[in-house]
C-alpha cells in the first residue's frame, strides 16, 4: 500500500511540467507540496527536490535487496531442518488420525507467527484463520482460548480478543530453533492451559513462493478415548495393545504430550521457513518497485533539467533580440 | 497491493504442485476431512479452509488379511529420519514358525520398551509402547545396527508398519565411555544431595539414562 502511494506521488511530477505553458508570465503553477521548497518567483521545480527523492529511493532499493539476500540465506539454513522434521508428525497422524471437526468444549488455538515484520501477508493469514476457528468453535458451553507465539499475531489479536488470550510467547527465534526449546515451550503451554483440543495454526512451507495455512489438531486423551469409543476414524484405537505403564490412560497422556511437542516443533520450523520465503518475495517486489520509481524519477529529473535550460535560453535570446530592437 | 500480488502468486503454484510434483512434501492423496471443510465454508464463506495434516500424509496400506511377510519401519527423530519406510522382508517366513527360527537370515527389530526389550517381527500385533533409554537394534540377516535411544514411542500398526519416534538416537560407536562414567558419578552425587522432589526426579532420570548407556556400551 505504501509503495502504491509513493508511486502516485512520483507520477504527480510529470503532468505538472508538461502542462506548464512556456510564457513570460510570472505565475508559478506549482503543486502545493513543493511551493514552499522553492524560492519565490522561480518558475520551475527545483531539480534538487527530485534529486533528493532519487537518492532516498536508491537507498531503499539497496536495503531491500540486501534484506532479500539475508532472507534467502536464512531460508537455506532452516529449510533442511524443516524438511527433516517432516517425518515427525506422520506417525501420530497414522495412529490417531486427524479430527479437526471434533466437537469439544475447551478449544485452544495456538497461533504461530513471526516476531519481525516485512514478510508479506502470512501473519495476517494465520490470524484470520485463528479467528475463523474461534468462530467455528463458538457455541453454547464451548469456549476458545488463544495461545500466541510471535509479536505480529499478538499485535493483531490483542486488539479485539484480549480476554481470550491465555499465553503470549515472543522472541522464539533468538536462538536457533531446536527440539529442546520447543518441548520446554510445549510443556509450559500444557501446564498452564486447560484443553480438550489444541489447534495449531501455522503456514506450511511448500516452496519459496507458496505457503499453505494449515491447522493441526491434537486432542486430549479423554477426547481420544471418547472418539475411540464412538467409532469412526479412531475406532481401531482399541485394537492396539498398550505396553507398559499402569493404565492405558497414562500412556495416552504421555502420547498426547509427545504428539503436541512434535507437532509444535514441525509447525514452528515450517512457519519460520514460510516467514523467510515471504520476506524474500516481499523484498524482491519492493526492490522492483523502487527500481520502477527510480526510472520514472529519472525521466522527471531530465525533463526538469531540460525545461530549465530551455527557459534560460529563451530568456537570453529574447533579451538579446529586444536589445537589437 | 503487494499482499494481493503475493497471494495470487501463492495460489497458482499450489494448483501447479498438484499437477506437476516438484515440491518436497506432496499431498499424495488429497483427502481432507469433509465435515471440517463443510463447517468452515458455512461459517466463514470468504476464506479457503486451512489444510490439515491428512492432506499431506503419505497414504498407508490397509490391513492385510493374512500375516504379512514384510515389516516397514519408520524411525524418525526431530532432526532426521533415520529409516524412512524401509522394508524388511522375511523371505522364508511362511516356512519358519514364530519364535523358533535361526537368526541367520531373518529380520528382527528390538526396541527398549518400558517393560523390557521387545522384539518386533512382521505380523506383530498392533501395539503402542513407550520407550525407555536403551539400545534399539535392527537385525537384518547377519548385519546388526544398534542405536542408543533416549526415549520415545513405538507404534506397531496392524498393516505391518512400525513407527519409532525417538527424541535422540545415536549409533553406539559415537558414545564415549569416560564421559558416561563421569555422568553417572555426577548424577549419583546429585541424587544424594538432592532436597526437593523435582531435583530427586531429575537426578534419578540422569542415573537411569547413564546406567543404560553404561550397560549398552559394556553389554
Amino acid at each position: 500500500m505504501a509503495m502504491a502511494a509513493l508511486r502516485r506521488e512520483g507520477r504527480r511530477f510529470a503532468p505538472m511540467i508538461s502542462s506548464r505553458p512556456i510564457t513570460a508570465l510570472r505565475s508559478s503553477p506549482l503543486a502545493p507540496s513543493l511551493e514552499d521548497e522553492c524560492p519565490l518567483g522561480v518558475r520551475y521545480i527545483s531539480t534538487q527536490v527530485v534529486r533528493n527523492r532519487m537518492k532516498s529511493v536508491k537507498n531503499i532499493q539497496k536495503i531491500t535487496k540486501a534484506m532479500k539476500m539475508v532472507a534467502a540465506s536464512k531460508l537455506r539454513a532452516i529449510q533442511t531442518k524443516a524438511e527433516n522434521s517432516r517425518g515427525l508428525w506422520q506417525p501420530f497422524t497414522a495412529l490417531l488420525g486427524d479430527l479437526p471437526s471434533a466437537n469439544v468444549k475447551k478449544n485452544v488455538v495456538v497461533t504461530i507467527s513471526s516476531d519481525k515484520g516485512l514478510c508479506g501477508g502470512i501473519n495476517s493469514t494465520s490470524v484470520k484463520i485463528s479467528k475463523g476457528l474461534h468462530k467455528l468453535n463458538s457455541g453454547p458451553e464451548k469456549e476458545t482460548k488463544y495461545v500466541i507465539l510471535g509479536e505480529k499475531a499478538k499485535a493483531q489479536l490483542v486488539r479485539d480478543s484480549k480476554k481470550d488470550i491465555e499465553l503470549i510467547i515472543t522472541e522464539l527465534q533468538k536462538n536457533p530453533l531446536n527440539y529442546t526449546q520447543v518441548s520446554v515451550l510445549a510443556d509450559e503451554i500444557l501446564k498452564n492451559v486447560e484443553y480438550d483440543a489444541l489447534r495449531i495454526v501455522f503456514n506450511k512451507f511448500h516452496s519459496v513462493v507458496s505457503f499453505v495455512p494449515t491447522v493441526s489438531t491434537v486432542l486430549s486423551p479423554e477426547i481420544v478415548e471418547r472418539e475411540a469409543e464412538s467409532g469412526g476414524k479412531l475406532g481401531d484405537l482399541d485394537s492396539y495393545e498398550v505396553e507398559g505403564g499402569e493404565t492405558k490412560g497414562e500412556i495416552l497422556q504421555n502420547l498426547a504430550e509427545f504428539q503436541f511437542s512434535c507437532v509444535m516443533f514441525n509447525a514452528v520450523l515450517e512457519n519460520a521457513c514460510s516467514e523467510q520465503g515471504a520476506r524474500m518475495s516481499a523484498m524482491d517486489s519492493s526492490s522492483r518497485n523502487a527500481g520502477d520509481m527510480l526510472d520514472r524519477l529519472t525521466l522527471t529529473y531530465n525533463r526538469t533539467r531540460q525545461a530549465s535550460i530551455t527557459t534560460e535560453l529563451i530568456e537570453i535570446i529574447s533579451g538579446a533580440s529586444a536589445l537589437e530592437g | 497491493m503487494l499482499r494481493r500480488a503475493s497471494m495470487l502468486l501463492a495460489r497458482r503454484p499450489i494448483l501447479a504442485a498438484r499437477a506437476r510434483p516438484f515440491s518436497t512434501d506432496l499431498p499424495a492423496a488429497p483427502s481432507a476431512d469433509a465435515t471440517f471443510t463443510e463447517a468452515w465454508t458455512k461459517v466463514i464463506p470468504n476464506m479457503d479452509p486451512p489444510k490439515t495434516p491428512l492432506s499431506f500424509m503419505q497414504p498407508r496400506p490397509p490391513t492385510p488379511s493374512s500375516i504379512p511377510s514384510k515389516l516397514t519401519v519408520n524411525f524418525v527423530l526431530p532432526y532426521a529420519s533415520e529409516l524412512a519406510t524401509k522394508e524388511f522382508a522375511n523371505p522364508c517366513y511362511d516356512l519358519i514358525p514364530v519364535f523358533k527360527h535361526s537368526i541367520l537370515s531373518l529380520f528382527l527389530l528390538i526396541v527398549p520398551a518400558t517393560t523390557g526389550q521387545m522384539g518386533v517381527l512382521p505380523g506383530h500385533v498392533a501395539t503402542i509402547a513407550e520407550l525407555k533409554p536403551g539400545v534399539l537394534s535392527v537385525h537384518e540377516g547377519s548385519e546388526v545396527t544398534k542405536y542408543f535411544v533416549s526415549s520415545g514411542f513405538v507404534f506397531i500398526h496392524a498393516n505391518s508398519f512400525a513407527d519409532i519416534i525417538a527424541v535422540e538416537a545415536v549409533p553406539l560407536d559415537r558414545l564415549d565411555v569416560n564421559l558416561v562414567q563421569k555422568g553417572l558419578a555426577e548424577f549419583t552425587s546429585k541424587l544424594s544431595s538432592a532436597t526437593t522432589d523435582l531435583e530427586k526426579a531429575e537426578a534419578q532420570i540422569g542415573i537411569d539414562v547413564h546406567s543404560a548407556l553404561n550397560s549398552a556400551l559394556t553389554g
